[in-house]
């Protein structure tokens, strides 16, 4: 509810298609994050569901070995680049100031650019399927396979795609991180923010040192393919984009899981009604795994041929990773332990997460021995690993994300019923695909191999996999259309339906475009919670007493008791510059890809983008209130 | 819009100087690893010089005229820094100009060296020491380019007094962005031009 007063300074939200081409409030272009994001899951789940049926028989005949390469790399660089960073980003976008008790992020037009950026080089790496091809050397890309030049462009797109969303990650972090460190409520010090929000901080300074060394590589791969250079080929060395590559590609493993668990974070102390067991030990263990994540990239690289001295470090550094990890998960456990733990759907999915997180974690510390590894290297015992952690932890926190806040989002509540449906279905769907692969990659079934013969023994076990791999699908086909259903359909849920902690429960579902009517002054960690209520001397907590007698609602809650200081409400305007400067820029990459004829595309896109990025540093930026 | 509020993106109680400012910093963190990456690839192909010539092209007192042009243009860049936070902004546009004027010999001599050397076969493709050199020296010489156009940018707001409107960029951020340019040819002089071992 939007006091009266507060409706005439605040700006109306406006609706119609323009209104989200321009948009540059936060919360919108988080929705957008996520459903392109999920879309986008979709389509990834269709890549890996044609390879499993690939793989079911012994012999396939499904797909040939060059549509199974396009797919196996697709599936992978869809599901990490397009689909789990994405929807990271889309909780990031939409929470980070609501749960410092900001307006909005630090850059709102920039936001928007990175959003439009997102999706234009996104549709521009799908759309190589049916442009001479997609790309087809795995998502790792390695030299001197992806600088071959018999196919023509396909991993043009992967050079330039990838260089793409890496800018567009790299601004979106920037913002994150000016965002947390300079507009925080009054009170909210650094020790006092969500978990969540912590760790998008360490996300994003992950993505800002790692997402640099990818894109030197990525211009030595494209400069290799269109220039005749010789980083990887000729007196070069295919290991330095091993090398370039792991010292993203590790960062960007805690990219993917950091912010499921700030996600799984908020969710279990709000379903224990209880405090976050040990808050600082779960914020600095995620600091560490990020300072740690960059010094163990070359376990990626054991077979590689490292020598034994690089190889014995990396294998302690790899092992030592685990620690700060095991912290994390004792402090979820121990949050859970002696509390009033409500099985929720978000409570469901996030032990969910936690448990399958578990068990690829373990294997994982297997593959940090190197002679285990050297054992298990490429062979499927390796997708059941990152699967466990990536999508038994990654995907799982990031729905267990969706149905804590589809309240917040929507006002209703995502339906119980297909929820617990979705979940079950999906851990068993889950388990009979990835738990099989332990065995089959035991038995020297390799990755990325696009059919194997009859006389080896894996087709039981490749059967249970495929039929698991379609329970998968059809308990996300429910989720989408529970996502549908609710949105008109589902029970209402209030401001703050489950009696949440943080500072997004204290306002309206959906929040207004000025997210908060008066900026909050913060006392504790989960503050609102100590609004709600007080401890007694038993040390329990007892509700506060509303002055009417009731409980408390969330309105008197923030302190807002209707006696407003007259206060502008300067929302940024929109603007269309953004997505004109973006466009531009994936115009000048699609013409990147088909050089040396593509230069005039180069130059058409140039011209475009100098327009968006020239309108947008000349545009004023504030729009007013009805009242000036 | 009323004229009571300068422009900003944000508004509230948060001053948006301090945040670009941040967000500044955020992305020069960001250029370190990207030019660490190069530096370290070149490091690498130092010696990959296949058939093509080596560092023995390189010509030692022209690049270190050329360098102590880049270098001045700190000095430059600090005086405009300092007009501009004492309000004077006839003498910042000056030194802009200045800094602009340097900028712009150093990538005159960048070019003219690249001439050379491809005259004397040293070419992008001739050999991996090749690739590294011109695409360590090529993207600094780019970031040296962009940052003479934000300086021309400065320079032609300060023409009709908006220096201070403080809409996008502002003489602080391009001063940032300049000096970390100017210590990263610091760098690459002394780990491509001087270490020769």
């Amino acid at each position: 509810m939007v006091l009266d007063t507060s409706k005439d300074l605040a700006p109306a939200e406006p609706t119609g298609i323009w209104s989200w081409i321009t948009t540059v409030d936060h919360k919108r272009i988080g929705l957008m994050y996520g459903f392109t994001a999920l879309v986008a899951f979709f389509v990834a789940g269709l890549e890996a569901l044609l390879i499993r049926l690939q793989l079911t028989t012994a012999n396939g005949t499904v797909l040939s070995a060059d549509a199974y390469n396009q797919l196996f790399t697709m599936h992978g660089l869809t599901m990490l680049l397009v689909v789990v960073m994405p929807v990271g980003a889309a909780f990031m976008n939409y929470f980070i100031p609501l749960h410092i008790g900001a307006r909005d992020v630090a850059f709102p037009r920039a936001n928007a650019f990175s959003y439009w950026l997102f999706l234009f080089s996104t549709v521009m790496l799908l759309s190589s399927f049916v442009l001479g091809g997609a790309p087809d050397g795995g998502w790792f890309g390695y030299a001197p396979l992806s600088t071959q030049l018999e196919e023509y462009v396909r991993m043009d797109y992967y050079a330039i795609g990838a260089q793409l969303l890496g800018i567009a990650s790299i601004m979106a972090s920037a913002n994150f991180i000016a965002t947390v460190f300079t507009m925080r409520a009054p009170g909210m010090t650094l020790m006092r923010i969500p978990v969540f929000t912590w760790m998008a901080v360490v996300v994003s300074f992950l993505l800002i040192f790692s997402l640099p060394i990818f894109g030197v590589g990525l211009f030595q791969m494209f400069f290799d393919r269109n220039f005749g250079t010789q980083f990887f080929s000729g007196g070069g060395d295919p290991l330095l984009w091993q090398h370039l590559f792991w010292l993203f590609g590790h960062p960007e493993v805690y990219v993917l899981i950091l912010p499921a668990m700030g996600i799984v974070s908020e969710i279990f102390p709000v379903f224990s009604r209880k405090p976050l067991f040990g808050y600082p030990f779960v914020v600095f263990s995620g600091i560490a795994i990020g300072f740690m994540g960059f010094g163990v990239w070359a376990h990626h690289m054991y077979t590689a041929g490292l020598g034994p001295v690089a190889e014995a470090g990396f294998g302690l550094a790899t092992m030592m990773i685990a620690v700060p990890t095991g912290v994390k998960i004792f402090n979820w456990i121990g949050t859970m332990w002696g509390g009033k733990v409500s099985f929720e759907l978000p409570m469901l999915f996030a032990i969910g997460f936690v448990s399958l997180f578990v068990i690829g974690g373990l294997s994982g510390v297997l593959h940090s021995v190197v002679p285990s590894d050297y054992q298990q290297h490429d062979s499927y015992f390796v997708v059941a690993h990152f699967h466990y952690v990536l999508f038994g932890g990654g995907v799982f926190g990031y729905v267990a994300g969706a149905y804590y806040w589809y309240p917040k989002w929507t006002g209703r509540f995502l339906d119980k019923k297909l929820g617990l449906w979705h979940f079950w279905l999906m851990l068993l769907g889950f388990n009979m695909t990835f738990a099989p692969m332990h065995i089959l990659g035991l038995n020297g079934m390799p990755r990325r191999t696009y059919r194997y013969g009859e006389d080896l023994g894996w087709e039981f076990w490749n059967q249970v996999a495929t039929v698991g791999s379609f329970i998968i699908g059809i308990s996300f086909l429910l989720f989408a259309w529970n996502l549908i259903r609710s949105h008109k359909r589902g029970l209402p849920a209030g401001s703050d339906p489950w009696d949440g902690r943080t500072l997004e429960w204290s306002i309206s579902s959906p929040p207004p475009v000025h997210n908060f009517d008066e900026i909050p002054v913060v006392e504790h960690v989960d503050d609102f919670w100590h609004r709600k209520y007080a401890t007694d001397d038993d040390g329990r907590a007892v509700r506060m007493p509303d002055v009417s007698g009731g409980t408390i609602s969330a309105e008197t809650a923030t302190g807002d008791d209707g006696s407003h200081e007259e206060e502008d409400m300067h929302m940024p305007s929109p603007s269309y510059y953004p997505i004109v400067a973006a466009g531009g820029i994936v115009t000048m990459g699609y013409g990147l890809v088909y050089v040396p004829g593509g230069w005039v595309v180069v130059g058409i896109g140039a011209l475009i983008s100098l327009w968006g990025v020239f309108g947008w540093s000349l545009e004023p930026v504030t729009r007013g209130g009805d009242h000036e | 819009m009323s004229s009571q509020a300068a422009p900003v993106e944000t508004h509230d109680h948060h001053d948006i100087r301090p945040i670009r400012k941040a967000a500044m910093w955020v992305f020069l963190g960001s250029e370190c690893m990207f030019f660490g990456s190069m530096i370290a690839t070149f490091l690498l192909y130092r010696n990959e010089t296949g058939d093509g010539p080596g560092s023995e092209i390189f010509n030692i007192p022209f690049t270190s005229a050329s360098s102590f042009v880049l270098l001045m243009s700190s000095l430059t860049m600090v005086l405009a820094h300092n007009a501009f936070e004492k309000r004077d902004a006839r003498t910042t546009r000056i030194w802009l100009g200045a800094t602009a004027l340097l900028g712009t010999i150093f990538l005159a001599g960048q070019i003219f060296e690249f001439a050379e050397f491809v005259h004397e076969g040293l070419t992008l493709s001739t050999s991996s020491f090749g690739s590294a050199f011109y695409m360590l020296t090529g993207f600094h010489g780019a970031h040296v380019a962009i940052g003479v156009m934000m300086l021309m940018a400065m320079f032609y707001l300060s023409l009709d007094g908006r220096l201070y409107d403080d809409r996008g960029l502002n003489v602080e951020l391009v001063g940032l962005y300049w000096h970390f340019v100017d210590i990263v040819w610091i760098v690459i002089f002394t780990v491509v031009y001087l270490l020769q071992v």
